[in-house]
């Protein structure tokens, strides 16, 4: 059985305080209470205060490019589905730069497993606004504030069908853990959208405003109901709506491709070079 | 075989006539009775309308390369006889069928078939006019339809024996129209007895390279003229266990390859010039993270969109210097779809055994002209594989991705296969593969993946090929697909002068001198003349770049066309 601290790695270059330190200590005890062995996962990052936590764990590690985690992870899946795959980005990584393939992972169902640290601002690049940024929100690159409207994740994967959808927090500890755990179980596409402050560069979304804006849903909401899922997913005004908020049971792409379904996974697949070259003799 | 025969056949008419299959018919069977054959095609970005073309080319001994003249001219529309007349050969002829073109052309040149009603009388639908026509094309040749109707019997077994047999009578009486009709038509095709010769475009020749070697993922986006590619490794993904994935776009085709083969297995991705130009960040993943990917790129004529369908090599330069930072590459752009089978392989081999991206560069000329070949010979391709499998993986004690070696080169693990793991970063890192800031693991690392590596992977590239005199009075020199023009023209000039083509298609890094000094075989001719499909010589300027060495003449040619065999010979000698 792994314990926590073998899933634990590098010291973290975050800023004291920063909502990522919570997101860790949840991570590796999560893990740890799966009874996955660290070199069952695979962490896929991209750039972005968040695209450092897989340095931070104990797994296998692709950190690559700025807004790709998605198509990395969706091809390490396919290629062997019997990993577990992590995919961990900020809001400006997952949602700016890397929205094309956000929109195509839900539509696929590929059965990796999205964490977004959405703190609602850029902050390697030190202050600009992302995405979910407020709109009205002054910062250095939007002096008359923000005059976009805010992303929501929630609606936009609940409108294409996502396998898995779900919200939380990064001072929720106890939630969050839950949310990281039923995203893991869920066989197919998971989204998990992660608030969390920062502390240097939002001064507006706090961790005192997260405590105050958000809720668990009641025990009462069926995540099958897309209808009220959808409702949910849009209420993101005064009070936000943390949990499951929509689930289905649509295959995943690993099951529904023919050359890995129901087989063993394709790194595992013995290649038949004579097969392979008696398709030139169709060419006479 | 007692006489030569050298003939061309023009199909020409609007996309969506079914001129490109009356074309690859009539290839097959010549490829089938022991001839050889050389096609091309030219055609509009349009689904429907326009003008196209299809050229074929078969002789008694090898051909590379298309001719202006033709032999027979097959018109399927009144557009196709205005444009092509003045391109036949004394004594060619125009076969048409004056009441699908709704046009009558008088004279000895032209041969009215009445294909439609053929289709209509035998079957009662105008659907098989085209087997009509293959069928007309044979009687002009006094051709034995034997060898026509058993593939008419392969194509169309699916769809039934009627179908079958109402398309074989069709062709019947096509030929015996055509043969009753033209008694002047002179044309012969002796009967080969030869054995029969493979058919291969260059997209199937990378396809059956990547195949051969062991690809088993391919993600791509479609853009022509890549896709191809696309198409053949989807058509064997089922048999062969290839995961085929068309991405959302061709950043995300270039990561996924990256990904399946951090993940473990071979991989590659394909597309056009501006869909590797969204590729080039995830180019410089490849090189940073030390993952072998190989990477088709087709090219056609550029900037922006361009011309979709048609062709150049103007992305020469722009391959090999693609992307931020320095890491080593492999680039290799095939002559002929045999080079391109055999180059795919070695793109594989070498792409794993340095852990870098290595190129096949192609365009729509070359994708789209089919060759014969006598066969292709699997002894030829490394199955070498150079990642640790899970066996050897467990017997370590431990193991590091980016593992400081003398070669420069670290062992090559996948996540998963046993308890090790494997962590790699497109930030610098150490050889944990963890993310690093400091100068001395910088300076290690750089050493490990660049300096180290390159000289190594120089020593793998092949000098240039050498066809023709050993010390060429005239050397044409060039690069990819204008190999088989070079080397008619070389046939052809060779009977009266020194001549000999020099051909690169390993181009990058740049073939050193070592063992065939061309640099000093260039210097020794009385003139040399770089031939590129691009309006700056960019072959041309990276050899001076990397050897100083300067060509005398430059032909060049930019119009989206491939150079014809006469029209180089008349810009050699012109």
């Amino acid at each position: 059985m792994a314990e926590p601290q073998d899933y634990t790695g590098q010291k973290p270059a975050w800023c004291p305080g920063c909502g990522n330190f919570q997101i860790l200590k949840v991570f590796r005890d999560t893990m740890a209470g799966t009874g996955l062995e660290p070199h069952e996962l695979v962490l896929v990052s991209g750039i972005g205060q968040a695209g450092k936590f897989p340095h931070y764990t104990r797994a296998n590690v692709f950190n690559g490019l700025h807004g790709r985690t998605i198509p990395v992870a969706t091809a390490v899946k396919l290629v062997n589905h019997d990993l577990n795959v992590v995919a961990v980005a900020g809001d400006g990584d997952c949602y700016g730069e890397g929205g094309n393939h956000l929109i195509h992972a839900m539509r696929r169902n590929i059965g990796i497993k999205v964490f977004v640290h959405n703190n609602q601002i850029y902050g390697l690049t030190k202050g600009q606004a992302s995405p979910t940024t407020g709109e009205g929100v002054v910062t250095k690159t939007q002096p008359f504030g923000v005059l976009l409207e805010a992303l929501n994740p929630m609606a936009l994967a609940v409108a294409l069908d996502a396998g898995f959808v779900a919200r939380s927090f990064s001072g929720d500890r106890e939630h969050l853990g839950q949310m990281m755990q039923a995203a893991l179980a869920h066989d197919g596409f998971a989204l998990l959208d992660i608030f969390q402050p920062c502390v240097v560069f939002n001064k507006v979304n706090t961790a005192a405003w997260y405590k105050e804006h958000t809720y668990h849903l009641p025990e009462g909401h069926d995540p099958a109901d897309r209808e009220a899922a959808f409702r949910l997913a849009m209420s993101d005004g005064e009070k936000i709506p943390l949990g499951v908020i929509y689930k289905n049971s649509r295959a995943p792409l690993e099951k529904l491709q023919p050359v890995i379904a129901g087989r063993e996974p394709l790194v595992r697949q013995e290649f038949d070079f004579d097969a392979a070259v008696a398709e030139v003799d169709r060419f006479y | 075989m007692d006489y030569t025969i050298d003939y061309t056949i023009r199909i020409g008419g609007q996309a969506g006539q079914g001129l490109q299959t009356i074309g690859a018919v009539l290839a097959k069977l010549f490829a089938r009775q022991g001839l050889h054959v050389f096609t091309h095609q030219d055609y509009m970005s349009r689904v429907r309308g326009g003008h196209n073309f299809y050229q074929l080319r078969f002789a008694s001994r090898p051909v590379h390369s298309s001719r202006r003249g033709v032999d027979i001219l097959l018109a399927l529309d009144g557009d196709t006889v205005l444009m092509h007349q003045a391109d036949l050969n004394p004594r060619g002829i125009v076969i048409y069928d004056s009441a699908a073109v709704r046009r009558s052309f008088d004279g000895p040149d032209f041969l009215d078939v009445p294909l439609r009603r053929i289709s209509m009388d035998l079957t009662g639908v105008r659907l098989m006019e085209n087997t009509a026509a293959v069928g007309a094309v044979m009687g002009i040749l006094g051709l034995d339809l034997g060898p026509l109707e058993r593939l008419l019997g392969e194509t169309f077994e699916k769809k039934g024996r009627e179908v079958v047999d109402q398309n074989i009578a069709v062709a019947r009486e096509g030929a015996a129209f055509a043969r009753d009709n033209c008694p002047e038509c002179a044309f012969q095709v002796p009967e080969t007895g030869g054995q029969p010769r493979i058919l291969l475009d260059g997209s199937t020749g990378a396809g059956l390279g990547a195949l051969v070697s062991g690809c088993r993922f391919y993600a791509a986006y479609p853009m022509t003229p890549s896709t191809g590619v696309l198409n053949f490794m989807a058509s064997q993904s089922k048999s062969h266990g290839i995961v085929v994935e068309q991405a959302e776009d061709e950043i995300a085709a270039i990561n996924m390859a990256i990904g399946a083969s951090y993940a473990g297995v071979r991989s590659m991705t394909g597309t056009a010039g501006g869909g590797f130009a969204l590729m080039v960040e995830g180019l410089s993943l490849a090189g940073m993270t030390e993952t072998p990917v190989v990477i088709y790129v087709g090219q056609r004529p550029a900037p922006a969109t361009g011309l979709p369908t048609r062709t150049e090599q103007a992305d020469l330069l722009f391959v090999i210097h693609a992307a931020h930072g320095e890491f080593p590459r492999v680039v290799f752009a095939p002559g002929t779809p045999e080079q391109a089978f055999y180059l795919t392989n070695r793109a594989f081999d070498l792409a794993d055994k340095y852990q870098v991206p290595a190129f096949i560069l192609s365009d729509q000329y070359l994708v789209d002209s089919e060759w014969t070949l006598d066969g292709l010979d699997p002894g030829r391709l490394s199955q070498d594989s150079w990642r640790l499998g899970a066996a050897e993986l467990e017997g370590l004690d431990s193991y590091r991705r980016h593992a400081l070696t003398d070669t420069g080169v670290s062992p090559l693990a996948a996540p998963g296969l046993s308890r090790h793991l494997v962590v790699t970063d497109s930030d610098e890192h150490d050889e944990d593969g963890h993310l690093i800031e400091d100068a001395e693991t910088r300076n290690l690392m750089v050493d490990k993946r660049l300096l180290k590596k390159l000289p190594l992977i120089r020593e793998e590239i092949e000098p240039p090929l050498l066809y023709g005199d050993k010390q060429p009075e005239l050397v044409i020199v060039g690069w990819g697909s204008t190999f088989g023009v070079m080397k008619d023209a070389v046939d052809e000039l060779g009977s009266s002068e020194s001549v000999a083509m020099l051909h690169f298609s390993q181009v990058f890094p740049f073939p050193t001198r070592e063992h065939f000094d061309f640099i000093d075989l260039l210097q020794r001719a009385g003139r040399t003349v770089c031939v590129e499909n691009n309006a700056t010589s960019q072959f041309a300027r990276l050899m001076r770049a990397e050897t100083g060495y300067q060509c005398d003449d430059h032909v060049t040619r930019f119009d989206g066309r491939p150079f014809l065999l006469d029209e180089l010979l008349e810009a050699i000698h012109g």
